[in-house]
């Protein structure tokens, strides 16, 4: 039976328009490591899906995806390539026994530089082109020059602007400057969508984690984002759990629905479900489509397809049977 | 088979773990299992079976046997018979045994997890991930105990023959808890499983012949209550390890009562959970899962009381009722399920009527909207709000997963609601401000503390209770204790030499004294108004001693209980004061060997060496003061886990009848060098000695109330005693109907007791067993869990 797949909203109809730095708010953040980690450990313990219902899970996880490359050797080719798989991820026959047919990725992610090739490539589809930004990875470089690549990237196309935030700005508890700084990012975006990467690796404290997360919540995050994939530690589900915890508490007392975006390290399917079930454990079912819930990677991609097609044909693949990115 | 359509909302669908390979299992036995007793399988003499039920389905699993008086007495003849041998092992031949123990429990991990998720109707997550790999590592753990037997210990030898009754919740799990320490020890076992859930043991006897064990060294026998009383009342059982309920372990220190038996109790608790207003929320909010919901509530340590600071009570309230909405209840084999089944109707019949009266008394009620399963025993989680103290689901253990949440406006009082119950098994304590949590932690009168966490249970931990949540620990090298005893004594002093009493020098008679009582720190007279002659050796009258009554008791208990500040003292201070009054009676040196002369007819000599031993002990429990350290636990988390002893609180000391002096120096100077306070009953004939130290105590700056003395009537005000539930512990040295009579009283509150047929040559030992026996005896070991990390 073969269904066309109905690509959901990239992202929500409101947008969360911030709110003024709650500085006592803040202050109230408490983690407790040891706790948080406990849960994390019984994340994938706890809850599992199995046969028809993993299919589901991995071709949702499949949506969710920011097929993603950041690459110092990057070209047009491999750019154009990976829109290519972006459009296709699942081979015609398996997206037709799977009944998935026109599944797509959630965006495309790239540097700036190919923005234009990314656009191009994509052009006719309404599928988002989301560039890094701010001096990406390490943000070391003067606001001005951060507020005009973003303005630059918008320009040429890109519809989703993942940011780096100053770290510099969390390690010495500038709380008010970093909302300065993701304010400014939020207003340069205009309409392109601003995830911000609060990049936890650097961050020393999961304390610190969920209070630049919120930080940049009330700054007017439309997602707020683990790891640039550059940094020492990348996702991690205890990371992923005060984040996220965040953003609940954020909806709770705002009313306003912010995004996630785990990246960095996520490579197995085994990953992919864990995180799933973590969004669906502490936000809901409202945060398993595309619209709030994204996931920042590119080889999952090829592990996810060789699971489903052990769920079509009962045998193990392999990696050359499926077209790559 | 095809995705047909990515649905929007995600549902996990079934996970179901394979039942097969327990099921299977179950029919290579037909379903009908025998007793394994002597290293066989046998049918049970009275060829009685009773029906194993799946709690998930309600059918019929197996059937097991009900072991008989006969069956009983060959399981207790086939250990005693192994013991012999056993015991004698090297200790690096019962590691071995051990380690194989473990070594097969790990081989066979799946098919134990998959049992007992089908007996008990415990998730698979939780036999598989909790249950099972804590059996294993209580195998290990303790197969290195029996490695270090013979050079940690020296001085000990095993007890004998082991009597261990074991509750349904964790069925192999608490057979781990029991056996390895058993074994590791050189002691034999006779394990009943509880009749709901068997076939995790009955496995486990399997796995015991596998491993080579010689015969009669385990016995696992099946049966219910009958089975059980049975064991307990057996005279060939030198110790009964009970886990189960307060009211079965009541009756159980009844019916072992002047029996010399040993007996450690792990029973009922109805442990606070505390939440400060400075805690990770959503943290906490998955501590109350772990807590309440973990084993659907059927864990003796269930932190069941939530105690949540005013100012976060709603936000914190809204967070777990969110939770629960998202819990999944169902078939305990499904993978993704967080709360199983109910064990046995009776006990979801327990449940329900409990909370129907927790509805009935006026607390609010809330269970998420989702429904449970029809078929099998189920039961949702439930919240209590609303609710007092005074509520009898607040102060009930439900065994169930109902919580019932009050809350608090400073920290003494959410440390009066933790001590609020008669039980005093765990709790749990949340904040981010260590020194908080640190302060509520001591106060908190529990075997073991949580610092934000719950329910970690790890081999080297000790884990038992106070107050009524029983006695004895299972684990940490505390827990060993309850399986090894202080061998026989050799190169004890004999400490009387006969002699002439001293004669009575004629003329000017003394200036007539009037010992009273000493209570609260005065001399007070005794309620009856009555007096007690005391004859010398010769039959002379000597002095008269205030008759004591029940209101004597009373008023030195109320006493006591109110120099609580001596617990909270520091034992340097308490060191500074035995030592005062060790110089105080040296100054008295003479007068006191007199006494005693004159009261026993032992000569001056003999008495004054009495009186130098009795200093030499005050100065050795001044040593003791700051010296009894507690352990720091190497258990596998990243947690600080401190094993501490403290002191249990108000101890009863019934002194012995002969050493006047010396006997009763030893059984207050170590109760109150640990910080107990101490209410003592000199020795009946020969009262003058202690009478003589109030002066004594009076001039050594001993805080009042620290030290209480009631003269009179050993016996009368002995039960007394026993029976005040405001006393924490009893000693008591005299004869078999007294050892009897005080062990049956004492379970009014299940206080610990210490009580032993005269054995005069115990005080007059100086070897350090002696200290760490008196040092043991006036403890009891908390152990605190701090996890770190930022």
């Amino acid at each position: 039976m073969v269904t066309a797949v109905r690509q959901p909203a990239a992202m929500p109809e409101i947008r969360n328009p911030g709110i003024a730095l709650d500085l006592d708010w803040v202050r109230e953040v408490r983690i407790n490591r040891s706790a948080v980690e406990r849960r994390a450990a019984t994340m994938g313990t706890r809850r599992t899906v199995k046969k028809q219902w993993q299919a589901a899970w991995l071709l949702n996880a499949i949506r969710c995806l920011d097929l993603t490359t950041l690459a110092g050797d990057d070209t047009p080719g491999n750019v154009r390539r990976l829109c290519a798989k972006a459009l296709h991820p699942l081979r015609q026959d398996m997206e037709d026994d799977l009944g998935a047919v026109g599944i797509r990725v959630g965006a495309v992610c790239v540097y700036h530089n190919l923005v234009p090739v990314a656009v191009d490539a994509l052009s006719g589809t309404d599928l988002p082109v989301a560039a890094v930004s701010t001096g990406f990875p390490a943000g070391q470089i003067p606001l001005p020059i951060k507020l005009d690549e973003i303005r630059t990237s918008v320009r040429a196309g890109a519809s989703e602007i993942d940011i780096v935030i100053s770290r510099s700005l969390v390690l010495t508890g500038s709380w008010r400057a970093l909302y300065d700084e993701v304010r400014a990012f939020r207003e340069a975006c205009g309409d392109a969508h601003l995830k911000t990467i609060v990049a936890s690796g650097d961050l020393a404290t999961l304390r610190n984690v969920g209070m630049a997360s919120l930080v940049c919540m009330m700054a007017g995050a439309d997602f707020i984002k683990t790891s640039t994939g550059k940094e020492s530690v990348n996702a991690t589900l205890p990371v992923g759990l005060v984040m996220t915890r965040a953003i609940r508490d954020y909806a709770e007392r705002t009313g306003f629905r912010v995004g996630f975006k785990p990246a960095g390290g996520i490579r197995t399917t085994k990953q992919a479900l864990e995180w799933e079930i973590l969004m669906k454990e502490e936000l809901g079912d409202d945060w398993l489509h595309p619209d709030l819930f994204r996931i920042g990677a590119s080889s999952v991609l090829t592990d996810i397809e060789r699971q489903l097609s052990y769920f079509l044909t009962g045998r193990y693949a392999a990696d050359h049977h499926f077209p790559m990115p | 088979m095809t995705v047909t359509e990515i649905p929007s909302q995600l549902e996990y669908g079934p996970a179901p773990e394979s039942r097969e390979p327990g099921i299977d299992w179950i029919a290579q036995h037909d379903a009908r299992f025998g007793l394994f007793i002597n290293g066989h399988w046998s049918a049970p003499e009275g060829g009685e079976y009773f029906d194993v039920l799946n709690p998930a389905t309600g059918l019929p699993l197996a059937s097991a046997a009900e072991a008989g008086p006969h069956d009983v007495d060959a399981a207790v003849e086939s250990a005693r018979n192994a013991f012999a041998s056993w015991s004698q092992l090297p200790g690096h031949t019962r590691a071995r045994y051990l380690y194989a123990l473990a070594r097969q429990v790990q081989r066979h991990s799946r098919l134990f997890a998959v049992l007992e998720s089908l007996d008990n109707g415990k998730p698979i997550r939780e036999s598989r991930d909790i249950d099972i790999p804590l059996v294993a590592r209580h195998f290990y753990y303790h197969a290195g105990w029996a490695q270090l037997m013979h050079t940690e210990f020296p001085g000990y030898e095993s007890v004998g023959v082991v009597g261990q009754i074991i509750p349904w919740n964790f069925p192999l799990l608490m057979l781990a808890w029991k056996i390895a320490p058993a074994l590791a020890m050189g002691n034999t076992v006779v394990l009943k499983p509880a009749e709901f859930t068997p076939l995790t043991a009955l496995l486990f006897g399997e796995v015991v012949e596998r491993a080579g064990l010689p015969p009669g060294v385990v016995n696992i026998i099946t049966g219910d209550g009958r089975t059980g009383e049975l064991m307990v009342s057996h005279p060939g059982v030198d110790k009964i390890a009970f886990t189960g309920s307060t009211e079965v372990g009541r009756i159980i220190r009844r019916t072992t009562a002047g029996s010399g038996k040993k007996l450690s109790l792990e029973l009922g608790g109805k442990s606070p959970f505390v939440v400060f207003d400075d805690a990770d929320l959503d943290s906490v909010v998955e501590g109350v899962v772990d807590a309440i919901w973990f084993n659907q509530g059927q864990v003796c340590c269930a932190g069941s009381r939530l105690l949540v600071q005013e100012s976060v009570e709603e936000r914190l309230l809204a967070k777990i009722r969110a939770r629960m909405e998202r819990l999944r209840i169902g078939d305990p084999l499904d993978k993704a399920v967080d709360i199983g089944a109910i064990v046995a109707p009776v006990q979801l019949q327990k449940i329900q009527s409990l909370v129907q009266q927790g509805v009935e008394e006026g607390a609010e009620m809330w269970q998420p909207s989702w429904a449970c399963p029809q078929e099998g025993f189920f039961y949702p989680p439930t919240l209590f709000t609303n609710v007092s103290p005074a509520a009898t689901i607040a102060q009930v253990e439900i065994f169930g997963p109902v919580l019932v949440s009050m809350s608090f406006r400073t920290p003494a009082e959410a440390v009066a609601l933790a001590n609020n119950t008669p039980y005093g098994l765990a709790a749990s304590v949340w904040s981010e401000n260590i020194n908080l949590t640190l302060d509520v932690a001591r106060q908190i009168k529990a075997g073991t503390v949580w610092v934000n966490s719950t329910n970690l249970f790890d081999a080297a931990s000790g884990f038992g209770g106070y107050r009524e949540s029983g006695y004895g620990r299972e684990g940490g090298r505390e827990g060993l204790f309850e399986y090894m005893k202080p061998a026989p004594r050799e190169g004890a002093i004999s400490g009387e030499t006969a002699g002439e009493p001293d004669a009575t020098a004629p003329g000017v008679p003394p200036i007539d004294r009037t010992p009273k009582l000493f209570i609260g720190g005065k001399q007070v007279r005794p309620d009856s108004g009555y007096s007690t002659v005391i004859r010398g050796a010769s039959g002379q009258v000597i002095g008269e001693v205030g008759t004591g009554n029940r209101k004597d008791v009373r008023n030195a208990v109320e006493a006591a209980q109110a120099a609580r500040a001596w617990s909270d003292s520091f034992g340097h201070q308490r060191a500074q004061i035995l030592y005062y009054m060790a110089e105080n009676l040296s100054a008295r040196q003479d007068e006191f060997a007199g006494r005693i002369s004159l009261q026993t007819g032992r000569s001056r000599d003999d008495a004054a060496e009495e009186v130098d031993r009795s200093i030499e002990r005050l100065f050795t429990f001044a040593a003791w003061a700051d010296k009894f350290d507690g352990l720091v636990h190497h258990t596998p988390f990243r947690t600080i886990s401190i094993a501490m002893p403290e002191p249990i609180g108000v101890m009863a000391a019934v002194a012995p009848r002969e050493l006047p002096l010396l006997g009763f120096i030893s059984v207050i100077a170590s109760p109150i060098s640990m910080g107990n306070r101490v209410v003592a009953v000199p020795s009946e004939a020969y009262p003058l000695s202690a009478t003589d130290l109030y002066q004594v105590l009076e001039t050594s700056d001993l805080p009042a109330g620290v030290v209480n003395i009631v003269t009179g009537p050993r016996a009368a005000v002995a039960s007394v005693l026993a029976a005040h539930d405001n006393v924490d512990a009893i000693w008591y040295f005299g004869d078999d109907q007294g050892v009897r009579d005080v062990e049956a009283a004492s379970a009014g509150n299940m206080k610990r007791t210490w009580a032993h047929q005269e054995d005069r040559d115990l005080w007059l030992l100086t070897a350090s067993g002696l200290d760490e026996l008196l040092l043991r005896e006036s403890t009891q070991v908390k152990n605190i869990w701090v996890p770190y990390g930022e």
